[in-house]
């Protein structure tokens, strides 16, 4: 005699379920007293697949740049069976190459000497630049499959990846001469792209000479020449800061900025800090826009005193202060300290550029090139592609936009103050050239061991219309960003525009 | 020159793809039901194994010959031969899938340990080697010994006593040492103690949960993880922690207990963070090693650019450089194997780690007896604890802790201690085919067990009990539990096996009125539950 099973159970379990005394021990294990269990097998299922998922995490998105990393080493060992690739501009001309003799000795060759030093870098004695950077691609090579058995089979090297920069070796050649003999750094780039066309940092060094100066380039700590200073270096931005605090300004007063109006009488003194503008200058009734032009100090310490801290922070960090920059390239932080608490002393050092902020060229170059764009910072880069020996391309990098950092409304009127500037303000000596520039100049006093002196920065772009070029120079000990480098712009410009 | 080379490259494919399929089968070995299928994939994972092993040491040769590396691949082969066939033929009823997996894990180690050092490797193997031999009585122990399960006390104090012991030592000798040197072996005795922790924890919470015995229970617990805070070792501590809330929660069977260890545990954590410099360190460092990458980072970073330069497939054995990560073979063996081997491997072995810790915890599931129960599960969760905690650390994952991956990695008293926790394992597993074997001479507890079946499968879907001449005529006789236990009215039914705080629910169930179909169909339910039993007996052969 049968019965239904299925039927004959539901009782069962209901029975059961009645009987069920949880506080009794039980002895048998039916499903569901095997839950509990489950549950924490699952719970580890999770973690493990968690596991596997961040393994392939590494794999897919981290894997190239840890590769890329400038500490990386790995790919040291390829360099016993590849020959290290070239660095090229993208309209070939060669910045590094390996020369390989008759006997299989390689050295490495910079055709442009200390044009390129800090850019392009060194590739013994350590590593640095994209010699570091791209220390993985240009010893590893994606030459054919035959290729590279046919080299494996004679013992011969296999040509490693050239990396193709988007550097301009004509504006990095004028850069580099305008600079002169000047301590400091140029940083050139397109606004709308990242692109970073020239970049020079002195004092500099030979990369060709490196084993031979290594010694000397290394004990003498004072001037840090192995420092590349468009990137690592910080500095106190001077009067280019009041494009930031006149930005913080704008965000203040959204509606009646215009009616902004200060007389300058040549001072501002507020607990027991004494400002001035610069070579005791007084400018009388001013707007902002004036006040901008005329880089006059009083106008926007007294601005300083007046912006919340915090909100003037937190325009300052939306440029990056404080942050990363969001580019490969190995560079400084850029400080921004001001905080809730701070006297107004540092309020009004902070809102004229000086106090204890501090920026790297590179950094003021991204500025500037975001109002040039309309208020989009792109994300800064000079590797264009990667290539193999045939002319192949591996890897190509392409403009990323990282972040809209004001509005175009925002950088529209500081574009106009930055227009003022270059007509008829500080850096007047770049209007009349046929070409149009917004720009912003800076006088940035520091004090070292003792000794005072003024850095010579500027900041712009060309033309105002449509911005192809953004600079930033900052000459060391150059005086008044006017006297030296301004001039220095200009000379960049020239060949940009004309040859 | 070059004909080596194209051979290796071909040998580390072959290790690949053999290193898939074993850990397919190693998956999908769960769900063959049929034992002829299972003895087939065990049989096949066997010789990929030794293929693995033997390519594996081939090419570790071809890249630097040496006499010694041809004598200790010989030894290592007699050792797993040794190994597989003796405890098949001592414990036929082992767990096949379990044997497999820890020696596939201690081929992956012997390679491994041996690219580094074949110094270390050989004194790894020795310690393995023991083990094993302690390994094949520890199962008789388990299945022998009963009062294993009523020393509680003892292993609380032997567990914290040696805990206790570490740290006096390092006060002495002035240092932060996790080990003692016995008889010229450091020892670490945090890797035996956490077995002893695991009985200790399940002798206090198989016997009663009430209030009073959690708080105790709880108490000692934190005081293990204390001492292991104070002695710096906090990989450990992780993982006595996650093991006690986990079988806090399955003994309990209460969320809300495991909700507070968890809330506890961020407090903690967060104390411990702003408490403890070296805590800090770790956690700075997780969140970005590259900020000080010449210090503190150094070892997390070098771990990355190896997983970074392995890929999917690998350099290669000998051909990456995971040397230049800082103790690589006890703490980073899953990035140096990442960097050799690839991701893809890397990803196989956590299967096979996973495949291990299911594997426990369908023992536990199997087992009556709540001390087992939850001691199995506990070393299920300690050893799955630590694969997490070592490779997520090593991925940057999680903030390092410095726990080895077990088996794998180089380290006598892991090595040692993992073998007796699958040992252990082992043994219960054997148990659990004994309860049920029990409980089959007992007619009582055949029937209840019989019910239990229909309660259990019964309403499966297209499951058919089909009936069989044949069953009647081997006499499975038909039992009348109804009646028997109706006899001894309400009382509960105690048996007479060892975990037999039982509470006999047949009768009562069968007051409910099944007397009359029972005798018929319970026959033929024996019958084929005998046989499904069989047949799930055997799946460990």
């Amino acid at each position: 005699m049968r019965t239904d099973p299925g039927r004959d159970d539901k009782k069962d379990i209901e029975v059961r379920r009645i009987d069920l005394n949880p506080k009794k021990e039980e002895v048998l294990t039916g499903r569901k007293h095997n839950m509990e269990l489950s549950i924490a097998a699952w719970i580890f299922v999770l973690l493990f697949a968690l596991l596997i998922g961040r393994v392939v995490f590494i794999n897919v998105f981290e894997s190239e740049s840890l590769r890329n990393n400038i500490n990386n080493t790995k790919a040291d060992s390829n360099s016993e069976n590849v020959i290290r690739g070239d660095i090229r501009t993208l309209d070939g001309t060669v910045l590094a190459t390996t020369l390989v003799d008759e006997n299989g000795n390689q050295t490495r060759s910079y055709p442009f000497d200390n044009v390129f030093a800090h850019v392009v870098g060194y590739a013994s004695n350590g590593k640095a630049g994209l010699e570091a950077e791209e220390n993985y691609d240009l010893l590893s090579s994606h030459s054919s499959l035959i290729k590279q058995i046919r080299a494996e089979e004679t013992g011969e090297k296999v040509q490693g990846d050239h990396v193709i920069v988007t550097l301009d070796e004509k504006l990095q050649q004028t850069a580099y001469y305008a600079l002169g003999s000047y301590s400091g750094a140029v940083v050139v780039m397109e606004p709308d792209s990242g692109r970073i066309l020239a970049m020079v940092s002195k004092p500099d060094f030979n990369p060709n000479a490196i084993g031979m100066e290594w010694e000397n380039l290394v004990a003498d700590s004072s001037s840090s020449v192995l420092l590349n200073r468009a990137t690592q270096g910080l500095y106190p931005p001077g009067s280019t800061f009041k494009m930031i605090t006149s930005l913080a300004y704008l965000r203040a007063h959204p509606t009646d900025y215009s009616s902004f109006m200060w007389n300058c009488e040549g001072a501002l003194s507020e607990d027991d800090v004494r400002i001035t503008c610069y070579g005791d200058q007084v400018h009388g009734m001013e707007d902002l826009a004036s006040a901008f032009s005329n880089s006059c100090n009083t106008a926007f310490a007294h601005i300083g005193l007046e912006l919340d801290n915090s909100e003037f922070k937190k325009t300052a960090e939306d440029f990056l202060f404080n942050h990363s920059l969001p580019t490969a390239m190995q560079h400084s932080q850029s400080v921004f300290k001001l905080t809730k608490d701070s006297s107004a002393g540092e309020q009004m050092t902070t809102a004229i550029g000086q106090g204890d902020t501090l920026v790297t060229p590179l950094h003021m170059a991204l500025v500037t090139s975001a109002i040039a764009n309309g208020g989009i910072m792109m994300r800064p880069y000079y590797v264009d592609h990667i290539e193999t020996n045939d002319g192949t391309v591996v890897k190509q990098y392409d403009p990323e936009i990282y972040k809209k950092v004001l509005t175009p409304d925002e950088a529209g009127i500081l574009t106009e103050y930055m227009k003022k500037t270059a007509e008829s303000g500080t850096a007047a000596a770049l209007s009349g050239n046929g070409y149009t520039v917004a720009g912003k100049t800076g006088s940035a006093e520091y004090e070292k061991d003792g000794v005072t002196g003024t850095h010579s920065w500027f900041c712009g772009f060309a033309q105002t219309t449509e911005p192809h070029i953004a600079i930033a120079v900052i000459a060391e000990d150059g005086g008044t960003g006017s006297s030296t480098a301004v001039p220095i712009a200009k000379q960049i410009l020239d060949t940009f525009f004309y040859g | 020159m070059n004909l080596p080379d194209t051979a290796v490259r071909v040998f580390h494919f072959a290790i690949l793809a053999l290193m898939v399929i074993y850990t397919i089968q190693s998956v999908t070995v769960f769900g063959q039901r049929r034992a002829k299928d299972r003895d087939r994939t065990f049989a096949l994972q066997n010789i990929e194994m030794f293929i693995i092993h033997f390519l594996g040491f081939l090419i570790l040769f071809l890249k630097s010959p040496q006499t010694d590396l041809i004598i200790f691949y010989a030894s290592t082969v007699l050792y797993l031969l040794f190994t597989l066939l003796l405890f098949r033929n001592l414990y036929p009823r082992a767990s096949r899938s379990l044997i497999n997996n820890m020696c596939m894990l201690l081929v992956i180690g012997f390679i491994m340990v041996t690219r580094f050092s074949i110094d270390q490797s050989i004194k790894q193997f020795e310690i393995a080697a023991a083990g094993t031999v302690l390994a094949l009585l520890i199962p008789l122990i388990v299945r022998k010994l009963l009062v294993l399960t009523r020393m509680t006390w003892g292993y609380v104090f032997v567990g914290i006593g040696l805990l206790g012991l570490v740290v006096i030592a390092a006060r002495v000798t002035n240092g932060a040492k996790l080990s003692l040197t016995v008889a010229g072996f450091s020892l670490q005795p945090s890797e035996f103690v956490k077995i002893i922790f695991v009985f200790a924890v399940a002798g206090l919470l198989s016997t009663q949960h009430s209030f009073r015995r959690v708080v105790i229970a709880t108490v000692l617990a934190a005081l293990h993880i204390l001492i292991l805070v104070v002695s710096t070792d906090l990989g450990s501590a992780l993982i006595f922690f996650v093991t006690y809330l986990v079988m806090l929660f399955v003994a309990t069977r209460n969320p809300f207990l495991t909700l507070i260890g968890l809330f506890a545990f961020c407090i903690a954590a967060v104390a411990a963070y702003f408490l403890f410099s070296h805590v800090r360190v770790r956690v700075q460092i997780w969140m970005d090693p590259f900020r000080d990458y010449s210090g503190t980072g150094y070892q997390i970073c070098q771990s990355l650019f190896a997983i970074a330069a392995g890929g999917w497939i690998g350099t290669g054995l000998c051909q990456g450089s995971p040397g230049a990560i800082p103790y690589v073979s006890q703490d980073f063996m899953f990035s140096a194997i990442l960097e050799e081997l690839g991701a893809v491997f890397g990803i196989c072995l956590i299967i096979i780690c996973l495949a291990v810790f299911m594997m426990f915890i369908n023992i536990a599931m199997k087992l009556g007896n709540r001390f087992y129960r939850l001691a199995a599960l506990g070393l299920g969760t300690t050893y799955a604890t630590q694969v997490f905690l070592t490779i997520g650390g090593g991925t940057k994952l999680i903030p390092m802790t410095g726990v080895t991956l077990p088996l794998v990695s180089y380290g006598g008293s892991s090595v040692l201690s993992t073998i007796i926790m699958f040992a252990i394992v082992q043994g219960l597993y054997m148990l659990r085919g004994d309860e049920v074997r029990r409980e089959l001479q007992d007619p009582e507890r055949e029937a209840r067990l019989m019910a239990q079946r229909m309660q259990r499968y019964g309403d499966a879907p297209g499951r058919v009990v089909r009936p069989s001449q044949e069953a009647a005529g081997r006499g499975a006789k038909p039992l009348r539990p109804s009646r028997e236990a109706a006899g001894r009215g309400e009382k509960p039914v105690r048996s007479s096996e060892t975990s037999g705080r039982g509470y006999d629910r047949t009768s009562q169930r069968s007051r409910a009125g099944r007397a009359d179909a029972g005798s018929v169909r319970t026959g033929q339910e024996t019958r084929v539950w005998r046989q499904d039993h069989e047949n799930r007996s055997r799946q460990g052969r």
